[in-house]
């Protein structure tokens, strides 16, 4: 299972990289891999408003359609577009080609509900059983 | 309640664990849902040959004539006119014409029969064969100890005729008992994905030798249950518990050219006064007209307006869009624009034929 160190996770199995005052998320190898082969990709709109943990896309693959919450509160400034025509990357690359959106952070606060790599590492073995 | 641990296992579940499956509970059965991918073991289906585990599905051996025995009432399609080694796809039904299981019937001999069901209706078929078959005809339900492996794609035959030379001669639907692998063993020329394939039926103790002898040639793959029901769900073969059940009659499920109105069979009466009085609700296809999915139980709209509801929908990989079927409360024309859904979102579709894909090797 790959963890990015560098990376804010969700219980929900989202991931942010948080860089000044822009995030840039997507989800991680545990969600992609419990999915199994994505479909489709409900892409956010630029300019949308998202709070915390509150839906910002859909994501459809061959077994279900999942939503997919938002590591933080803000403002969407990109949409990965090349998720429209090939919605696999998510697979074959879910935390650089298969991001999924940029965020401009509202209120970096909120990090405090987010886990580092190694809480999420325990969580997900903690699934496991 | 701890369901897992009533999980069973069938003879092949350590094989999938340990090529790495993603295994999940269906029907009680701990089964391989996938190996790498449901896309690509669905593509390797239609293009080359995969193999899948089977081994959940139950069988029932009957011996007795066809009609003194009880087993043509009970079996809604022609029996009469089965010819010993072939089979049939069918139907039992209960008095009020719902579909207690579908199945497939094989003739072993003038008065002997194999009939081959599903894994989650096995206690209730079982019941319902003993209540209407008469005593003296016999009746044994090997499902506990007999496993099955399907062979399917393209490549199928190229592959068992290296082993199982009598597989080459098979025709669509009918079957051998056959040297496979040291055992006399039930080959047929059957399956679940609209691709030239075949059934495999071994002891317990033996489907493990079976695998692997199929596993060491390289062209085959293992697949898992999801592709399985892509593949179904693209030749718009329905899934019973999903698609079909005791509530939907044949009529309503577009099953009715397996049924035999000539003859005497449960559930006549009440599939002949619907017919008489018109069906309230109709199977039908459709495609979506984007990459989402139609889902089960969701909604079906015409104009805005509910018709219906979805009860199985997918991806197809072969038509790269979403794919479905369900009922509808009234009849829907070829083409006509429909959307499916639920209360967040509506997604435009289009109302087609089945099977969604059209060229494949089953009649090779």
């Amino acid at each position: 299972m790959n963890i990015p160190n560098n990376l804010c996770f969700t219980k929900e199995h989202e991931w942010i990289k948080i860089e000044g005052d822009t995030g840039t998320m997507g989800i991680t190898d545990y969600a992609q891999h419990a999915l199994g082969d994505v479909t489709f990709v409900e892409i956010p709109k630029k300019d949308c408003e998202v709070k915390q943990f509150n839906i910002i896309a859909t994501i459809e693959s061959v077994k279900a359609a999942s939503d997919i919450y938002s590591p933080l509160s803000g403002t969407i400034t990109l949409n990965n577009s090349e998720l429209e025509n090939n919605p696999a990357l998510i697979n074959q690359s879910c935390y650089d080609q298969g991001w999924i959106a940029k965020i401009k952070i509202k209120d970096i606060a909120e990090k405090k509900n987010l886990m580092d790599s190694t809480s999420y590492q325990k969580f997900v073995e903690g699934l496991a059983h | 309640m701890d369901t897992t641990t009533a999980l069973k296992n069938t003879p092949l579940s350590a094989f999938h664990e340990s090529l790495g499956a993603q295994m999940a509970p269906f029907a009680g059965w701990n089964m391989p849902i996938q190996y790498e991918g449901i896309i690509n073991e669905t593509l390797a289906t239609r293009k080359s040959v995969c193999a899948f585990d089977i081994c959940h599905m139950g069988e029932f051996l009957i011996k007795g004539h066809y009609k003194k025995s009880g087993l043509d009432r009970i079996i809604s399609a022609p029996l009469e006119n089965l010819a010993i080694g072939a089979c049939r796809y069918s139907s039992i039904l209960n008095a009020e014409g719902g579909i207690i299981d579908d199945l497939i019937v094989y003739r072993k001999g003038l008065q002997e029969w194999m009939i081959v069901i599903n894994a989650a209706t096995i206690e209730k078929d079982k019941a319902h064969f003993l209540k209407n078959l008469t005593p003296e005809t016999h009746f044994e339900d090997p499902s506990c100890a007999l496993g099955k492996i399907d062979l399917q794609g393209p490549l199928s035959r190229s592959v068992l005729e290296t082993f199982i030379p009598t597989a080459k001669n098979l025709k669509y639907f009918t079957f051998c008992e056959t040297d496979v692998c040291n055992e006399k063993n039930i080959v047929s020329r059957t399956g679940y994905t609209g691709e030239l394939g075949f059934e495999i039926y071994a002891s317990d103790s033996h489907i493990q030798t079976v695998w692997k002898k199929l596993l060491e040639n390289k062209l085959v793959k293992p697949a898992g249950l999801g592709a399985r029901d892509v593949l179904r769900l693209e030749m718009g073969y329905s899934l019973y518990g999903q698609d079909i059940d005791e509530t939907i009659t044949p009529l309503e499920a577009g099953l009715e050219k397996f049924i035999d109105f000539e003859k005497d069979f449960i559930g006549k009466d009440a599939l002949l006064k619907q017919k008489k009085q018109g069906l309230k609700r109709q199977r039908f296809f459709f495609k979506s007209l984007s990459r989402r999915s139609p889902r089960h139980l969701h909604k079906i709209y015409l104009k805005n307006r509910e018709i219906g509801l979805v009860t199985s929908g997918t991806f197809s990989p072969h038509l790269e869009c979403g794919i479905g079927m369900g009922f509808a409360s009234q009849a829907l024309e070829i083409g006509e624009n429909i959307s499916f859904g639920d209360e967040r979102i509506k997604i435009e579709a289009v109302v087609c034929e089945k099977p969604f894909v059209k060229k494949t090797s089953i009649k090779n």
